[in-house]
């Protein structure tokens, strides 16, 4: 009996999180409808249209998902390196093979379709970490491994940010931190990241010569409160040192962004004057669509601001507009639970796992949709800078709905065999 | 790995935490906070003001006296105008504009009082044709809009003062009364003022969605908070288009007014404001133009209302009312006699009078309007020994002059009435010093003149009251709304007023005199075949030429009209206000005239030319 179940794919396989999985796509596919809504091609299916198209990247993830279930779990540990390393020459190779597409070349095109490798370089360096960490002769703690690890991150990292000039797609990378802080990273590597992006604002908001004065002060009490030795007094000026470096760091490295990044910084600081109608459009618009809807919303494919076009991009990166506007404070109190109960699910599936291996690649997963949903609904709502990522398994995409499910699903392969040997 | 597996709700607490923070922000931005419904609504919807279609205006015979013809106001919003994507040439052509009358008027639509958030007409009130060939492209320039209007049109070009004008509602306005955005139209003076808010009927809105293109995309929730605008309703006035027109026509070249009455409902048939002009002129894009012209003209002043504003000594007119008082008071009789000596003798001849026979009795007194005769009867009046004091006597006459509607506004449904004056006691203390005052200070008051004060219409309802022998109706223009005569608003017509003088046998003893007048008296020439009727002639002292007064009703059985006529300058009564109002009173009633020879010295008498009012231009 219970070997029959065994043999089953969708043995032991955690329903919870697929229902999810499926109500978000599912949420995602009706409010892509909403987004691009034109009465000329009311059908859902036509798919001339995006949520035609968002139908048949539904159906084929949905396939995707079922392949996964069905290759043998111990595909993934055995192959984590090859997948990563197949992934680096496509992202190496797309900017060279693929046609460029409105100035991006970070797209294989096929006929009406594209697909975005380094949508699924996610899933293969989160394979790739995972066999990495899980060696039981590595420990993270140590500089070399910790090295090795930011390795693994920072090259799909850059090549996506210099060569496909993809910097939304990159910066996910900095999603990891949760995994490796997870698996044993040094809290003063988080400290001083902390420390780091809390300077970095603040150098921008406040006069440099200022928080010098303040950083030096807060060095001096800090004197009054810890043993006064020589080391001490040593780390306390090398913090000071430090911390003055990343301020003036701040400024040089500000300078050196591109002018648009610069001005995304500028307007969600709220530096200087921001032109609604130029740089400060994609958010007020934004933030007119989501705060336009209220308690309840002002019903479904009844947005006016979304359906007419006046927020940008809102059927993929600002999906979540159009969710803020129809569906009101209700509507998109539940998208965040839901995206964050998924998440919270996944961190409680890892730690149900014996294997190393499957923890660390669950981590992997949750890091990774938390780090999109932070980023995507935060910008809406003029809490995080403008970075084109999209929300996961809602926004228009085949490439991200397929990482997403591949990322995913994945996970939950390897959790259904969650109690059977280590590896 | 305990110690690291601790880390996890670190993690989570994090993942909570931000997910807190996310639901906090969205309660703020879409429960809490206000602005973004706002902004979104300003963005997305348009609302489009739906003006409804005035009330048309008739008179009493349902002829057509205002009706009204469409027209469309090119609007702006400047700051909804693309600084970079605008098509300033191609709008241009498509007004058939310079480029540098483009910018002339986008200027003046960006400075105050406009302003670039503030939506103000570009173009006015173009034709039909004129939009019908901008309206298919104007959506590509985002920023205007059309707004379509209805101009009043006026086929008989009659009665301009007493319709009025519709003009811009301006900002005093739109604060005193938010139904109002600056730049409506509104009825500005006559019936277009004092029944505006019949007239108007109500606004309708519109909430049309539009996307960022500007295009339109339906209404809003199908319509739901729409409202649909409800046209103004129609006026039936008492006026008798015929007789105004022939009126105007008698009074061409004259400066004066007539008013006529129908005395037992107290319609008014026909008042005329004269010098007048064609209402026509006061409407659509060269208005501003015509009114500035008319405003110049500053001796004919034909935008002054003078049947209601003008407030004239009402002469002859006020013996009537004399006479009334003294029989009431017991101080005179039918039969009294007073001497005469080309004015009043006791006061060595003043005020004058002309040659005429003397003494009289109250019948000739009244047919030759002797001032001599009713300085007496005002004298026995002020210094009635019943009241042992002059001034309990004066505030009782002036008690009794002013029942007559005399001092006060008749509270017409014209606009801009005039109140008129019978001085109080107290406005001579404080000319005269109290108690230093008596009867031959004020003497003149008797015979009408010295500080009294009469419009034409109160003039003409005198006349009414004395036809109905001692009460009236408030002089009205306005016979039915909306084709229904029992209108609320209307109900103040219906209410009889009476004078403080009930004794019919007193007014017999005045009609009989107005009767004698005519019958062999100062109108004697302007009898009616088969039509008996009542008048008094008169001329009323001004500074320059005497004003030629006349008023009349008739029949004098059963009166049907009343008329009250006053030209400046036109000196005795019977020489133009006379035939003016027999033929009108003969036009009413027989519906043809008898004496061309009058009607034709009438219409050619041109009094503005003859007294050398035209003004002459400066060289």
């Amino acid at each position: 009996m219970r070997e029959n179940k065994s043999e089953s794919i969708f043995y032991n396989v955690d329903w919870i999180t697929v229902m999810i999985y499926v109500i978000l796509v599912f949420m995602g596919w009706a409010n892509i409808y909403a987004a691009v809504y034109n009465e000329e091609h009311y059908v859902i299916t036509d798919i001339s249209q995006k949520y035609g198209k968002q139908m048949i990247w539904i159906g084929t993830s949905f396939i995707l998902a079922l392949i996964i279930l069905i290759i043998d779990e111990s595909f993934y540990t055995a192959f984590a390196y090859v997948v990563y390393g197949i992934f680096m020459v496509l992202i190496i190779a797309v900017p060279f093979l693929g046609r460029e597409v409105k100035g991006s070349r970070s797209w294989f095109r096929f006929g009406d379709f594209g697909l975005q490798p380094a949508e699924f370089m996610k899933f293969a360096t989160n394979l790739a970490i995972a066999k990495f960490l899980s060696n039981q002769n590595i420990k993270i703690a140590d500089y070399k491994n910790t090295f090795v690890t930011l390795l693994m991150l920072g090259v799909p990292m850059i090549i996506i940010m210099k060569l496909q000039d993809e910097t939304g797609l990159a910066i996910v990378f900095v999603a990891f931190i949760f995994t490796l802080y997870r698996e044993g990273l040094s809290v003063n590597y988080l400290l001083l990241g902390f420390l780091a992006a809390i300077l970095f604002i603040l150098a921008l908001l406040v006069n440099n010569i200022f928080l010098f004065g303040i950083i030096g002060v807060l060095c001096a009490v800090s004197l009054l409160f810890i043993k006064r030795s020589r080391t001490n007094l040593f780390a306390v000026a090398l913090i000071g040192i430090v911390a003055c470096g990343m301020v003036k760091g701040t400024s040089s490295v500000y300078e050196h962004l591109e002018p648009h990044q610069k001005i995304r910084i500028d307007v969600l600081l709220g530096r200087g004057t921001v032109d609604l109608k130029k740089e400060g459009y994609n958010v007020n618009q934004a933030k007119i669509a989501i705060g336009s809807g209220g308690f309840l919303g002002k019903g479904y494919l009844q947005g006016t601001q979304t359906k007419y076009d006046f927020v940008p991009e809102q059927d993929t990166d600002f999906i979540f507009c159009t969710v803020g506007e129809e569906w009101g404070f209700v509507g998109s109190s539940i998208v965040i639970i839901l995206q964050l109960t998924l998440i919270i699910r996944i961190v409680f599936m890892s730690e149900r796992q014996r294997s190393p291996f499957s923890r660390i690649y669950g981590y992997g997963v949750a890091s990774v949709l938390f780090f999109h949903l932070t980023i995507n609904v935060g910008m809406t709502i003029g809490l995080a800078p403008v970075i084109g990522i999209p929300l996961p398994f809602f926004s228009y995409g085949g490439s991200s709905l397929w990482s997403f499910t591949v990322l995913l699903f994945i996970f939950i392969k390897l959790d259904s065999h969650r109690l059977q040997i280590l590896r | 790995m305990n110690q690291l597996g601790d880390r996890k709700f670190l993690i989570i607490g994090v993942f909570v935490l931000v997910g807190l923070m996310f639901i906090a922000r969205l309660f703020y931005i879409q429960v809490i906070d206000d602005s973004y419904k706002l902004d979104a609504n300003n963005q997305a919807f348009r609302y489009k003001t739906e003006f409804p279609v005035r009330g048309y205006i008739y008179d009493r015979n349902n002829k057509l006296l205002v009706y009204n013809e469409a027209a469309y106001d090119l609007m702006v919003l400047p700051k909804n105008i693309s600084k970079t994507d605008f098509d300033t040439a191609g709008f241009c052509e498509l007004m058939g504009i310079t480029k540098e009358t483009f910018l002339k008027k986008m200027k003046k639509a960006v400075q105050a009082p406009n302003s670039p958030r503030k939506e103000s007409v570009f173009e006015k009130q173009l034709s039909p044709k004129d939009y019908a060939s901008i309206q298919e492209r104007l959506y590509r320039y985002r920023g205007f809009t059309v707004q379509s209007r209805t101009l009043r049109k006026y086929p008989y070009k009659i009665a301009a003062h007493m319709l009025g004008y519709i003009g811009e509602a301006d900002k005093t306005t739109t604060e005193k009364n938010p139904y109002y955005n600056e730049g409506d139209y509104l009825g500005i003076s006559g019936i277009e003022k004092t029944y505006e808010k019949v007239l108007r009927g109500k606004k309708g809105m519109h909430i049309m969605m539009v996307d960022v293109h500007n295009r339109e995309k339906g209404s809003y929730m199908n319509g739901m908070y729409d409202s649909i605008a409800v046209p103004g309703k129609p006026l039936t006035t008492s006026l008798d288009a015929d007789l105004q027109l022939y009126a105007e026509q008698l009074m061409q070249n004259k400066i004066g007014s007539v008013v006529a009455l129908d005395p037992s409902t107290g319609e008014i048939l026909a008042i005329v404001t004269s010098p007048t002009y064609d209402p026509n002129l006061l409407v659509g894009r060269s208005r501003n133009k015509n009114f500035a012209m008319l405003s110049l003209d500053s001796i004919g002043k034909p935008l002054f209302n003078r049947s209601t504003m003008a407030s004239y000594p009402p002469g002859s007119t006020f013996k009537l009312v004399m006479a009334l008082i003294g029989m009431n008071e017991h101080v005179l009789t039918p039969t009294t006699r007073y001497p005469c000596a080309r004015g009043f003798p006791p006061l060595g001849g003043r005020p004058k009078c002309h040659p005429h026979p003397s003494p009289m009795d109250l019948v000739g007194a009244i047919g030759t309007s002797c001032n001599s005769y009713f300085s007496y009867v005002f004298k026995s009046v002020i210094e009635d020994k019943k009241y042992n004091n002059v001034y309990k006597a004066y505030g009782n006459w002036r008690s009794l002059a002013t029942s007559f509607c005399l001092g006060t506004k008749t509270g017409s449904d014209l606009a801009n009435e005039l109140r008129g004056n019978v001085p109080s006691i107290k406005y001579y203390d404080k000319i005269f010093g109290k108690g230093s005052w008596k009867a031959s200070t004020v003497i003149s008051l008797g015979i009408g003149q010295n500080e009294l004060g009469i419009t034409p219409l109160q003039n003409a309802n005198v006349v009414a009251i004395i036809a109905n022998k001692g009460w009236y109706y408030t002089p009205h223009i306005v016979k039915a709304i909306d084709g229904n005569p029992n209108d609320t608003i209307l109900d103040r017509f219906k209410v009889k007023h009476y004078t403080e003088i009930k004794d019919t046998a007193i007014y017999n003893a005045v009609i009989d005199g107005m009767a004698k007048a005519v019958e062999g008296g100062t109108a004697a020439s302007l009898k009616i075949e088969g039509i008996p009727y009542c008048a008094k002639t008169g001329t009323a002292q001004n500074p320059g030429k005497d004003h030629s007064v006349f008023v009349c009703f008739g029949p004098k059985d059963n009166p049907k009209i009343a008329i009250a006529i006053l030209i400046e300058n036109g000196g005795w009564g019977a020489t133009y206000a006379g035939p003016i109002a027999r033929l009108m009173m003969e036009k009413y009633l027989k519906g043809k005239i008898t004496r061309p020879d009058l009607e034709k010295r009438m219409l050619e008498a041109d009094l503005i030319r003859k007294l050398n009012l035209v003004p002459t231009t400066n060289r």
